[in-house]
């Protein structure tokens, strides 16, 4: 197995988003996930590059968003970084609490941890990085390496 | 993939039927805008067929949770028609399953508005 890594520097823009979904896609199939998991994996990147444009860095075209795709051979580690104010992990709402349940936002992070084997959540008052952990079950490939 | 969806009516219901993905951007604003529309038009019985619709994310299940609650809130009503087996986990996972009424035949879709 051929063990890469690769890191994108991105713009604060919905392009980023459909970016990072597609890179994601492209490299966990190279990786060797089956479909589902394939489609786990750019959901919750998805999801992670929504926030960190929305409401990480909120558009702001001085500020960007970093990507970086590990496969380390027994995993997938996707880590994403935006350079907003923190997320504050306290104020996430249960999505799955009756209260909540017709609320309009709210489900991003738990479709993440829905998705993947280890979540990390590291706000910060200069940002936050969110690491995204899969593991590589069965006989994986090493992929090809990724470039932008 | 953009989102695209057209409307025709059978027997007094409007039907939407949807393709490509609802996500955050031009997905949800055109789901958004179709409902509003209807609303406008006083069509309040809305059946969304989501058989083509082969991709949701967070914003787009918001997208949804936000047309079922503003029909509602106007005296009408919105079902769900046709869940791809993605979407349908998506929104066994969230809960919302029970939230809406997901029928898989149109014909019974019709009907379960009368």
């Amino acid at each position: 197995m051929t063990e890469q890594r690769v890191s994108y520097t991105l713009d604060s823009t919905l392009e980023t988003v459909d970016n990072a979904e597609q890179t994601a896609s492209r490299i966990a199939a190279e990786a060797g996930f089956d479909e589902d998991s394939v489609m786990q994996i750019a959901m919750a990147v998805r999801e992670a590059a929504v926030n960190a444009v929305l409401h990480g860095n909120a558009y702001d075209p001085g500020k960007k968003v970093k990507v970086d795709f590990e496969n380390t051979g027994r995993d997938l580690v996707i880590t994403i970084r935006d350079q907003g104010k923190g997320l504050d992990l306290a104020k996430l709402p249960d999505p799955l609490a009756a209260e909540n349940l017709l609320k309009t936002s709210g489900r991003g992070i738990f479709l993440i941890r829905s998705f993947m084997d280890e979540v990390e959540i590291s706000p910060s008052q200069t940002g936050t990085e969110i690491k995204l952990v899969k593991h590589v079950h069965g006989e994986a490939a090493g992929g090809k390496e990724a470039s932008q | 993939m953009s989102m695209k969806c057209s409307t025709r009516q059978v027997d007094g219901v409007t039907i939407v039927d949807c393709s490509g993905r609802i996500t955050l951007g031009e997905g949800s604003i055109t789901l958004r805008d179709t409902v509003r529309d209807l609303l406008a038009k006083g069509q309040k019985k809305i059946l969304l067929n989501l058989a083509d619709v082969n991709y949701i994310d967070s914003s787009g299940i918001g997208e949804l949770v936000s047309a079922f609650t503003t029909v509602r809130n106007q005296g009408g009503d919105l079902k769900l028609l046709n869940l791809t087996k993605k979407v349908h986990d998506l929104l066994q996972i969230t809960k919302l399953y029970t939230v809406f009424d997901v029928k898989d035949e149109e014909a019974a879709g019709v009907r379960a508005f009368s």
